[in-house]
């Protein structure tokens, strides 16, 4: 019988980049377009959200900005859509967990930041495509109207700002060790979708809801996205209301993952 | 491109040697005030086929987890191939079959093979393994829909991937029919003549007689018995030779002549062997021990006994 020398051994070839994969982010990309529910939450609902509030023949006469009401809500139900998406991709994690697969990724060369990044990349493309079909049914009713490269800006604005929603993904998917966390999840999006101003303008709340929502962690992120559109000054707040909970979440997330690779 | 890592651990053996797949050395492993494993020492070469023959809760599953690099030992040292678990893994040295869990549901068998392969830096030929396992005719089927056995043999598949030097199968036919468990170890035994090291665990002796060259007995974390199946049944099929010793203790009767395992319960102490007369006449004659009793079990009474928690029969936590 032969037996491998210790040369041998350490000469298998370790991957590059924590093996990372692409082959693996496709399967990933396939299995979540395969998921009936995660798709219709995150691309049909949205678009649903703005025939049923951004069709209203005032809004389309209505100026807001450089464009009209149906835009700006064309808009808000984009940046809805895509952070469901990012939050969404993130929390598939937890059902991984119930089911066992992140260990079972231990036993491969995959690295737990690799692991990671592919889920992130997965749930970007998802919000892609959320922004696209939310876009695709606004364009389609010739209701929302903006100049054409804001279009593009826009929903690249939302899009990328949606980023800041994947830790958040991340964290609760950690956290909630269930198969439950995405009936959680969407009721948790719904009340910050509320608290951002992304179903109804803040401007309608009563005075101390309106300091409230200031503080929620959509305000900001839904504030900086319409901002192409609206003009005039940036108020830094937004920035300062997005970027905090983007380190919030993150700080959350790793929290939760390094507690996780730890005990496992 | 591919990265390497730097010379593991204490490496002092040349680089033409060939290490032994598994080293425990005094490993030790506890929960809380539960001591999962204590102090075990074992050796596996390359090319072996062991067994890890215990009852539930006896620690294998602890013992295997580091191994495989899934927990920290609380105590002592391991090398698997001469190196961490965790460099064995990232080099697809190791790999492993686990009881249950570890499979997506929602992605078909083929798919989970090509996601497992895909991981690893030399490409394996996902047909190949599919094909070995004896599920290449499923692969466009979802894994949920796939039945327990065909889930396992997936396991198998996806273990077989990296081409491991070392293969390991924490309880793997657990709820398998008979038929099942025989088509299954027949595939592992099929592949360990290719020269595989396997090392499994099993709370079944005659599964651990069928397809193990060795079989490691381990009781309440330590290992008991560790010895070819014939070695391990003429043990166990041995006799217990029951005295009163008040002050023994399990260290200063290791050198009783004949004796296989030793145990003391206050001040009772139980001693196992093949050659009971032997222990008997050493005990009347070298000892102060009285109230000789010499009882003979049956096999599977006998490692029970060996391997049950205080002579209760298997099945305990």
């Amino acid at each position: 019988m032969t037996t491998a020398t210790t040369a041998e051994l350490r000469g298998r070839p370790v991957p590059p980049m924590g093996g990372f994969s692409v082959t693996a982010l496709k399967l990933e990309i396939r299995r979540l377009l395969r998921n009936r529910r995660t798709v219709i939450f995150a691309l049909v609902t949205p678009s649903i959200f703005f025939l049923l509030f951004g069709l209203n023949a005032a809004y389309a006469n209505q100026s807001a900005g450089k464009g009209n009401v149906s835009a700006f809500i064309l808009i808000s139900m984009a940046l809805y859509g895509a952070v469901l998406a990012t939050t969404s991709g993130g929390a598939m994690i937890s059902i991984e967990r119930a089911q066992g697969w992140t260990r079972q990724l231990r036993l491969t060369p995959l690295s737990p930041p690799a692991y990671v990044l592919t889920k992130m990349l997965t749930s970007m493309v998802l919000g892609f495509v959320s922004v696209l079909a939310v876009y695709i049914v606004g364009f389609a009713t010739h209701k929302p109207s903006m100049p054409g490269y804001l279009w593009i800006v826009t929903g690249l604005c939302v899009w990328i700002g949606s980023l800041v929603f994947a830790p958040f993904g991340l964290f609760l998917g950690y956290l909630l060790p269930t198969e439950n966390v995405m009936q959680f999840m969407g009721f948790i999006m719904m009340l910050l979708a509320f608290g951002g101003g992304l179903f109804i303008p803040l401007s309608t709340y009563p005075h101390a809801l309106q300091v409230l929502a200031k503080f929620t962690p959509l305000y900001g992120l839904n504030q900086l996205v319409h901002w192409p559109l609206t003009g005039g000054s940036m108020d830094m707040w937004w920035v300062v209301n997005a970027v905090a909970w983007l380190a919030i979440f993150t700080a959350g997330a790793v929290w939760r993952f390094r507690k996780d690779t730890a005990r496992v | 491109m591919t990265t390497t890592d730097p010379a593991p651990g204490p490496g002092l053996r040349p680089d033409s040697q060939s290490p032994p797949a598994v080293r425990l050395r005094d490993l030790s492993k506890s929960f809380g005030h539960v001591q999962a494993v204590r102090h075990v020492d074992l050796t596996i070469d390359q090319g072996e086929v062991v067994a890890f023959l215990g009852p539930n809760g006896a620690g294998k599953t602890s013992t295997i987890d580091m191994i495989l690099g899934l927990s920290t030992p609380s105590g002592g040292e391991l090398s698997v191939l001469g190196m961490t678990p965790q460099q064995a893994i990232r080099r697809g040295l190791v790999s492993a079959v686990m009881q249950t869990g570890g499979l997506l549901k929602d992605l078909t068998v083929g798919e989970t093979a090509l996601y497992t392969a895909s991981l690893f830096a030399s490409r394996a030929d996902v047909p190949a393994a599919l094909r070995r396992a004896g599920i290449a005719e499923i692969a466009d089927r979802r894994v949920g829909r796939c039945s327990g056995g065909e889930q396992q043999r997936l396991r198998f598949a996806m273990a077989l991937l990296s081409d491991p030097e070392l293969l390991i199968l924490d309880e793997p036919t657990t709820g398998m029919d008979v038929e099942g468990r025989r088509e299954f170890w027949g595939s592992i035994r099929h592949d360990a003549d290719r020269g595989r090291t396997v090392l499994f665990a099993t709370h079944y002796l005659e599964e651990a007689d069928a397809y193990a060259d060795r079989i490691v007995l381990i009781r309440k974390g330590e290992i008991v018995a560790d010895g070819t199946s014939a070695q391990v049944k003429s043990l166990a099929s041995g006799r217990t030779v029951r005295a009163t010793l008040p002050g023994a203790t399990e260290q200063a009767l290791r050198t009783v002549p004949g004796a296989d395992s030793i145990e003391v319960r206050g001040d009772t102490v139980l001693i196992h062997s093949g050659d009971a007369d032997k222990v008997a006449r050493y005990l009347l004659t070298e000892t102060t021990a009285h109230d000789l009793e010499i009882t003979s079990r049956g096999l599977e009474e006998a490692f029970l006994a060996l391997t049950g928690d205080d002579g209760n029969t298997g099945g305990n936590r």
